[in-house]
């Protein structure tokens, strides 16, 4: 037994712990429960709520298993007459203060108070005494607050402190006079911050959105995958009569942990708008006509059988699911043209050959916790994958040195060790590309970085890199938007080559790693191949002038940045045809045929992560008026241009189908600068535009009312507030 | 001895008689049977009729929309629809009882933590056209405020066995 291994007792069984260890993770592994409010596993020890007050042996006094460490021969009673009369006093003084609205608490049902007091609770109350009330506070437009109902077990300040890094949540004033609130009169602001829903044990912090419209017991829990970010952050969504009311974390401990980002719990608003497409809609004289499907498909089969196939062209979102965009490329080649692409936010595809057969984060996202050091390159981190954001913290938590390099400053609650911004991201880089190499660089960056001296702050993180056993460097979507991108990233490799660190980048939605599977790409098909006939880019194709240009989920003006004024350019076009779940003006304008098609709760699909992982989920809710899943929109329209093997009976068989035409994918596959790069000066002007903001990346997050409301959206709105 | 006997009864009618008895005894008796649509059975303030939403005396709905009424409905009688009302309270926005489905059990009365459900006394009614056995949240106000003396009366008689 090696001296790390204690033996204690646990209700008169033996039990194997670790020394150090607190009692209560001893017995939760053991499958022994003990009732707690302030323990949470990823959070620190308080010990102030009480409640799981154990029997100790020789010990005087009833002791708080989440703050009791384990010690060789203990021995613990959790259901003895001792240890139940302590749970039950407690449970007494935390039920004096607590109000008996249960039937009005959207908590009701879940409630951790609830739930015990029916075990520990007395029948009738002996206070007789005036209950406490405590003014609620607002803070912003996602968690509503009733603050009378607080039993003041911290958890959301020790999230605020522990997890976020910003804390928003403190306590003032002591014993009953302690109340939880936010110092000033503020919103609270973190992109992470919605978890203190799901942490209060109680109902005093909840879902200002779901408030009073369902109740737990009646809604039903359907699994799902994020669509907005690379991470594919687990969750569910609870749904009633068809409807999602609420979006809830799905503990994954490789991705997203017990958290979930708000703007994925709250986006699902957005699938109830009022700008959803009801019915197919035709552009008739310039009049907008609602027609039935089968007529608008077979409008469409008639307009893609009379046009040459190489004019026309195939936009995608990233964020479709990874069966909408195999069909599409599967349509594309029956067609007959290249022109398909899905990268409608990328300006610089001068590099494109170079790509990295698919695109990943070139570690997996637990990976990144134990890095000793980390350059993001390009990103603002906490709003572009706020998932990702926390790791990194975690890692700088545990002394990985982060550095940074942006065109401007943004915000991050950990130290970072060098943070570069300003200037722009390519002469920056060349700096560090320089220090990392000690002025011995070859390759296509060469010329770049001719004649670049170092600053002091480059040569730090050159060192920093280069020092650490496990060093991550990755690009973020400004770099993947920079108009320069094919320089950041040659740089960016290059000093991943001199430092001998690992190299991966973040992607745009959640499955642009799929779509790069898939072959949605004009230069390349299914699984990284060459395609012979190289088709038109994105920028391209939403320039040119082609017969038929067909949107699958972009929306022109906010999605398609690829080129300026997308918008105007697709209206000049022949034929557009948008495959959407959103109408709106922008498409009403570039638009001549509109078919509604389901977002990601009302389809089932893949999405492929920045680890390269694919999650499959099923449709949650029903469809909104008459959109379909994509995936069908695209096999009636595949049976109607007579393609073959296009009877596809389910989305499994799709994916199924694409994953055995792919077969042994070498994903490690990374990308290799080989190519002279372009001259870049000046590139950087346009740096200013290219961060998109969190609120803003997609239809359905942009059409989420309470989302829109928040301090983070009205500044990026420019409202200043 | 048996043969006379038999003779006598066979003659004198007995069992007639005797049967008759029956009938002339309660012939005297007051009736226990009335004389139904004119006349009526006394009812307990505990009888489970038709379903009513109550007020509170200042005009506010008691029904605050924690479903519990939906929940324990075993006959999945009752839909509810809930959202924040305009004063900012929990307040439903449908209310519907299906009363073909009711058994009428009185749990949705019992499950009621502000009584804002209750069975009346009212046992006669009748529909006409489908649909109409839907009862809404307008139609179960609507007899709550119509009967709202009865159904107090009754709640004020049953107080003290609660």
């Amino acid at each position: 037994m090696s001296v790390d291994v204690v033996k204690i007792e646990v209700d008169g069984k033996e039990v194997e712990a670790r020394k150090g260890q607190m009692l209560i993770e001893v017995t939760d592994n053991i499958g022994t429960y003990i009732p707690r409010f302030c323990y949470h596993e990823k959070l620190s020890i308080a010990a102030n709520c009480r409640m799981c007050l154990v029997e100790v042996e020789k010990a005087p006094k009833p002791m708080p298993a989440c703050a009791t460490p384990v010690m060789d021969g203990m021995k613990v009673f959790t259901r003895s007459p001792a240890a139940i009369s302590a749970q039950k006093a407690t449970m007494e003084f935390l039920l004096i203060n607590h109000p008996l609205d249960c039937p009005i608490c959207d908590q009701g049902g879940e409630c951790e108070l609830q739930d015990l007091a029916l075990g520990y609770g007395r029948d009738v109350s002996r206070y007789q005494e005036r209950k406490r009330v405590v003014k609620d506070k607002d803070i912003g437009p996602l968690v509503s607050t009733d603050m009378t109902r607080c039993i003041h077990c911290t958890r959301c300040v020790r999230f605020g402190e522990e997890i976020t890094g910003l804390q928003e949540l403190g306590t003032t004033e002591r014993g009953e006079n302690m109340k939880i609130g936010t110092y000033v009169e503020k919103s609270i602001d973190h992109e992470l911050s919605g978890n203190i829903i799901d942490l209060c044990p109680v109902g005093a912090l909840n879902n200002k959105p779901y408030r009073y419209s369902a109740r737990a017991w009646e809604m039903v829990q359907r699994e799902s995958v994020s669509p907005h970010d690379c991470v594919g952050s687990n969750m569910f969504a609870h749904v009633l009569r068809g409807t999602i009311k609420r979006i809830v974390p799905r503990q994954n401990e490789s991705i997203n942990e017990t958290w979930l980002p708000d703007r994925d719990r709250f986006s699902y608003e957005g699938i109830y708008s009022r700008d959803r497409l009801l019915t197919p809609r035709m552009k008739a004289g310039g009049v907008w006509e609602d027609i039935s499907w089968e007529e608008a498909l077979k409008k469409l089969a008639e307009k893609v059988r009379a046009a040459d196939g190489n004019k026309i062209g195939i936009l995608a979102a990233p964020w479709s699911t990874l069966e909408e965009l195999h069909l599409l490329s599967r349509l594309a080649e029956h067609i007959g043209t290249s022109n398909i692409d899905h990268r409608i936010r990328r300006r610089d595809f001068s590099d494109q050959d170079n790509d990295p057969a698919v695109p990943s984060l070139g570690c997996s996202i637990a990976e990144l916790e134990s890095a000793n050091a980390i350059l993001v390159v390009g990103s603002n981190l906490r709003k572009e994958a706020p998932i990702l954001a926390h790791r990194v913290r975690k890692a700088a938590l545990n002394g990985c040195q982060v550095n940074v390099v942006n065109h401007s400053e943004y915000q991050y609650y950990f130290d970072i060790n060098q943070h570069i911004h300003g200037t722009g991201l390519v002469q920056e880089l060349a700096g560090i590309a320089v220090a990392a190499s000690r002025g011995d660089i070859s390759g296509s960056v060469a010329s770049i970085c001719d004649g670049v001296v170092p600053s002091a702050a480059q040569k730090a993180i050159a060192e920093s890199l280069a020092a650490a056993d496990d060093a991550i460097i990755f690009t973020g979507l400004i770099a993947a938007r920079h108009p320069a991108f094919s320089a950041v990233r040659a740089l960016s490799s290059a000093i991943s080559d001199a430092t001998g660190s690992r190299f991966g980048s973040l992607t745009e939605g959640a499955n642009s790693a799929g779509a790069h599977l898939a072959g949605v790409l004009p230069h390349r098909a299914r699984g990284g191949t060459s395609r012979a006939n190289r088709g038109l880019d994105a920028a391209a194709i939403a320039g040119g002038s082609l017969d038929v240009v067909m949107l699958f989920g972009v929306e022109p003006e906010s999605d398609l940045t690829c080129i300026p004024s997308a918008e105007a350019c697709l209206a000049a076009q022949n034929f557009v045809v948008a495959m959407t779940p959103y109408a709106g003006e922008s498409l009403e304008r570039a638009a001549d045929l509109l078919l509604p098609v389901g977002t990601f709760a009302e389809t089932a699909g893949t999405f492929v992560n920045c680890e390269l992982k694919w999650q499959s989920f099923n449709g949650v809710a029903n469809p909104v008026g008459e959109a379909r899943p994509g995936w069908k929109v695209l096999r009636v329209l595949g049976n109607l241009l007579d393609a073959e093997q296009f009877d596809y009976q389910s989305s499994e068989e799709v994916r199924d189908e694409l994953a055995a035409q792919i077969g042994d994918f070498d994903a490690a596959q990374r990308y290799a600068g080989t190519r002279a790069l372009a001259v870049v000066n000046g590139a950087d002007s346009a740096a200013e535009q290219i961060d998109i903001p969190i609120y803003e990346v997609d239809g359905v997050v942009r059409r989420a009312t309470a989302l829109q409301l928040t301090p983070e959206a009205c500044r990026s709105q420019g409202d200043g507030s | 001895m048996t043969k006379l006997r038999s003779y006598i009864k066979t003659f004198t009618l007995w069992e007639l008689w005797q049967g008759l008895s029956v009938t002339f005894r309660n012939f005297f008796r007051t009736p226990v049977t009335v004389y139904y649509p004119e006349e009526k059975t006394p009812q307990s303030p505990r009888f489970r009729g038709l379903h009513a939403l109550r007020r509170y005396p200042n005009g506010e709905e008691r029904c605050i929309a924690c479903k519990l009424c939906e929940a324990v409905c075993p006959a999945l009688a009752i839909t509810i629809e809930s959202d924040v009302g305009e004063d900012g309270t929990r307040r439903t926005t449908r209310y519907d009882i299906d009363l073909f489905k009711c058994i009428y059990c009185g749990f949705c009365e019992e499950a009621c933590p502000v009584d804002a459900i209750v069975e009346t006394r009212i046992h006669e009614y009748h529909m006409e056209s489908p649909g109409e056995n839907i009862m809404t949240k307008d139609k179960l106000l609507a007899i709550g405020d119509k009967y709202d003396a009865m159904i107090s009366a009754d709640k004020a008689a049953d107080a003290k066995y609660r």
